[in-house]
């Protein structure tokens, strides 16, 4: 049976897309190093729109508006500015409301955008530029360690990794953030309170790594101007041992969080990357799995949810689980000696 | 070989659900079709494979073990038809519900007339409404065009104008999507359909059909004021829905390709064969169909010639499970559960399972979690569905589930239910049917295989449906009546075919079973006390043939609507009691 795979590597090649929502301009090149922060695209994006009834306005039918407009599509006219003037002694004109952009004329109507805005794509991971693509962004890889998550508010920074979180079962309170943590990229336990995250924000912090996150904070979260990262669930949960340890090693290394959010269906994680030195480039991760023996995997859901260990056998046929459900079952050797039977689709795949 | 369905050909039939692929074989077996045997796998859909079509030849591969032949040649391609050395098959049906919720926005004049309908045809697939745009909208149409560049609708549903009706009132409507259409990338733009007034079809071309991805007609859901009629569009929207998971989903086209567009969304094949039973029965009750997955719950009720498809993503046991507390309270949920659960743990509990939707309840709290969810969520999935039904159908009290023969109940949910006496509780806890119903868990899902396979042979589900593939749990008595608590309610006789006779009394706020084995039929004798109904009137008597199942018959005595108690460990008691009683534990 296919495995899902959760990536928690200590050394790994990344390669990673990033891409304008809208076309733009790449300003990347192939081959050039990047810093997280470096702009790779820009574009000049508009999210709101004009619709000026010309027709309407200077009670004209549609056909006779539109000759007597006198702006283009393409057009970048500043507030104020007459579109249109209509006949008679005291004719009536159609200005601009705003500075924008004529994006549609026609059927005695004009439509501009407005409230333009110049858009910035950063490389958010340090690496090499391996492919351009047009008009919308480019390809990175760098070589480094990885570990990714279940949850993101969609930020991204970089900084040096301070861990305040003595296990990884810590909870991280208000009292634990100090000055010294000032644009540091802190690893975490657990978050209760939204005390926390604000004080995190105070600081302010370029970044949090957390085990779990209780659902009620998940708004205030999304909110926060740093990334936040989850590496297990909702809840009190502590961090597994696997992203704990390679984390809780990297402690004062340049680190990125890319607290994408998760999305099933593109497969995007949100994820820590760590750049390290290398000679050559080390292999790209498996995206698939096959279970097998010998495979190290971590527990989705209750018993010992968050809990890694090891396959140490595949059951043929059915398992009863305690549940009272039959589903096909793998014999788990757990990181605390225990050895459990677990629903295969209840384990991922870790590494 | 044979050469025609009618003359008996295999058909496999593949599901692909947003959990799991299963794939189907149906044969003929001493002259009727017959299911054969079903092999699953995850559904690819999601990264890392993104492509459907891997999913469904592993689920086929899984068959093939149990089958002891191949229906796959060497570069995993389907073949077909059926060779003589017994490869491969004949024909091919597949259902699709996997996929992200379709983000739609509907279209229409009048909230409570033309809106109102587009409500209805959209929620017959798995779509989410993401806005609104009618006659009441206050927006300014650039206010609206930038909604629709927000949202980015997969789909536009367009409705209004009775027939030769009101046109410039659509017109207007109609700027604000096309100017918006205009204005996305090509490959993000909507695909639209017109159900509305049909003199409109050339204004909506010029409009809007040059600026969607695809623009489709249906004939007008309301072409009179008075009259509603949305099978013809639920129809083409069926379609779309396949074009547009072609687009979204690789491999879609592949099974497109194989089955000769023998494709149809889960529930829109769930719907068919509910109409078509509802029609071949042709009996006063109406027939009812629940499946709760992952993706949505669906609700398909058949009645005498009218039907109502509903599909509700937001009470889907999936990714949807957190926005499932936008509908209900954890309170509310944990009513139902045998064990003590704090709402923080359930709360918890939501949203790691909305992470990893495919797993199942390994422990017992677990599991208790789990079928709590089940039954709010099918509960509200039900209470949201009877607001559709149509009117003057056949009922005890107009405010209580209406009658029901059979109930049909199939999806993730059920199979999570370690015995039948869980699933029927379940189901009694969630529908609370009244009078007498039939159960039947399609533990298969065999369900809307069937109604796909119609399109490629009309015997083959007439024969399936008969030939036992089902499990039926049992008939069950549920009595309308409101008394205290260990009250007499009902007496019945059951008298079996061998002349043997079995009795019970039943009293309120319990439940009591007879025997009945699967296949075996017997007469049974009610008689109502206290007022109470089973569908012979208030406190009336009567007999009726049963047939039994895996529970015998059932006699609910908890009252309709039910009320649980509010003392929380009294009502704890309560339910491991009922558990205990239909065989669960």
């Amino acid at each position: 049976m296919q495995a899902p795979v959760n990536h928690i590597i200590g050394l790994t090649s990344i390669v990673r897309e990033r891409l304008l929502p809208v076309s733009g301009n790449v300003l990347a090149r192939i081959g050039q190093k990047v810093t997280p922060m470096d702009v790779i695209a820009e574009t000049r994006w508009a999210r709101e729109h004009v619709l000026l009834d010309v027709a309407r306005l200077l009670r004209v039918s549609p056909n006779a508006a539109d000759r007597l407009v006198k702006c283009k599509v393409d057009d970048r006219l500043a507030a104020s500015t007459e579109i249109a003037v209509g006949k008679g002694l005291f004719p009536r004109s159609v200005r601009t409301p705003r500075d924008g952009r004529v994006v549609a004329v026609g059927g005695g109507q004009v439509l501009m955008e407005v409230g333009e805005a110049k858009l910035e794509l950063r490389a958010g991971i340090p690496g090499t530029v391996i492919e351009v693509i047009a008009n919308r962004g480019a390809v990175i890889q760098t070589a480094g360690a990885l570990v990714q998550g279940v949850w993101g508010n969609g930020r991204i920074d970089s900084g040096l990794l301070v861990n305040v979180s003595e296990t990884p079962d810590s909870m991280l309170t208000v009292g634990k953030l100090d000055i010294s943590l000032r644009g540091s990229i802190i690893l975490a336990g657990m978050v209760k309170d939204a005390e926390t995250l604000d004080a995190a924000a105070d600081l302010p912090v370029r970044g949090l790594i957390l085990s779990s996150i209780f659902p009620s904070l998940l708004q205030k979260a999304r909110e926060m101007r740093y990334p936040i990262m989850v590496t297990d669930g909702f809840g009190a949960m502590p961090m597994n041992s696997a992203a704990y340890k390679l984390l809780s090693t990297n402690i004062k290394r340049e680190v990125t969080v890319n607290a994408e959010t998760f999305d099933r269906y593109s497969g995007t994680k949100p994820e820590v990357i760590i750049p390290l030195p290398v000679s050559s480039d080390p292999p790209v991760p498996r995206e698939v799995e096959t279970f097998a023996v010998g495979l190290q995997i971590r527990m989705r859901r209750p018993p010992f949810m968050g809990m890694t260990g090891s396959i140490v056998s595949i059951k043929p046929g059915l398992s009863v689980l305690p549940s009272g459900l039959r589903a096909p079952a793998a014999e788990v050797k757990l990181e605390n000696n225990e050895t459990v039977v677990a629903p295969l689709v209840n384990l991922e795949v870790v590494g | 070989m044979p050469s025609s369905l009618v003359d008996g050909n295999s058909l496999l039939a593949i599901d692909i659900g947003a959990s799991n692929t299963r794939a189907v074989l149906f044969d003929v077996i001493e002259g009727e079709y017959r299911f054969v045997a079903a092999g699953i796998a995850p559904t690819t859909a999601e990264a890392p494979f993104k492509d459907v079509a891997e999913g469904a030849r592993d689920a086929i591969t899984n068959l093939q073990k149990i089958l002891g032949r191949n229906l796959l040649d060497a570069s995993r391609g389907l073949i077909t038809p059926s060779q003589s050395n017994g490869t491969g098959v004949d024909a091919l049906v597949v259902t699709l519900s996997a996929g992200p919720t379709i983000k739609t926005v509907i279209v229409g004049l009048l909230k409570d007339v033309s809106v109102e309908s587009a409500r209805r045809l959209t929620e017959s697939t798995y779509t989410r409404i993401v806005d609104t745009i009618g006659l009441n909208d206050l927006r300014k149409p650039d206010q609206q065009i930038d909604s629709l560049l927000r949202l980015r609708p997969d789909l536009v549903v367009i409705t209004g104008g009775t027939d030769g009706g009101a046109s410039l009132s659509i017109q207007k409507l109609l700027e604000p999507i096309g100017l918006a259409s205009f204005l996305m990338p090509e490959e993000k733009r909507p695909a639209v359909l017109f159900a509305g007034n049909e003199k409109m079809e050339a204004e909506v071309k010029t409009l809007v059909g040059s600026l969607a991805t695809s623009l489709h007609f249906s004939p007008n859901v309301r072409p009179s004021l008075e009259t509603e009629d949305i099978d013809p569009a639920e129809r083409e929207l069926a379609r779309m829905m396949v074009n547009i998971r072609k687009r979204q989903i690789k491999g879609v086209d592949l099974l497109d390709l194989w089955s000769g567009g023998h494709i149809l969304p889960t529930a829109y094949a769930t719907g068919r064969m509910v109409r078509f039973l509802a029609k071949v029965y042709g009996a006063k009750k109406g027939i009812l169909s629940i499946d709760l997955g992952a993706s949505a719950a669906v609700i398909a009720a058949g009645f005498n010639g009218k039907s109502t498809l509903k599909v509700l993503p937001q009470f889907g046991l999936g990714e949807n499970l957190p926005s499932l507390l936008n509908h209900t309270t954890l309170e509310d949920i944990l009513r139902w559960s045998s064990l003590d659960i704090s709402t923080g743990v359930l709360r918890d509990y939501l949203y790691q399972k909305s992470l990893y939707p495919s797993t199942i309840a390994a422990t017992r709290e677990d599991l208790a979690m789990a079928q709590a969810v089940a039954r709010q969520a099918l509960y509200l999935a039900m209470q949201s569905a009877r607001r559709d039904f149509p009117q003057n159908i056949a009922s005890i009290k107009p405010n209580l589930t209406p009658l029901f023969e059979p109930i049909i109940a199939g999806g993730g949910a059920l199979s999570d239910a370690s015995r039948p006496g869980h699933s029927l509780l379940l189901l009694l806890d969630a529908i609370q049917p009244v009078g007498v119903t039939t159960i039947i868990i399609d533990q298969n899902n065999l369900l809307p295989l069937l109604g796909v396979a119609a399109s490629q042979n009309n015997i083959l589900p007439v024969q399936v449906l008969e030939s036992g593939a089902f499990l039926s749990v049992g008939t069950v008595i549920s009595p309308v009546v409101s008394a205290k608590y260990g009250t007499p309610i009902l007496k019945a006789k059951l008298t079996y075919e061998n002349g043997a006779e079995a009795r019970v009394e039943l009293k309120y706020g319990t439940i009591e079973t007879l025997p009945l084995a699967n296949g075996e039929t017997g007469s049974l004798s009610v008689q109502g006390l206290r007022g109470a109904d089973v569908g012979f009137g208030s406190g009336r008597s009567g007999t009726i043939p049963v047939s039994g199942g895996a529970l015998g018959v059932v006699f609910d005595g908890r009252g309709r609507p039910l009320e649980l108690p509010s003392d929380a460990v009294r009502r704890r008691e309560l339910i491991k009691k009922w558990t205990w009683t239909l065989g669960g534990e």
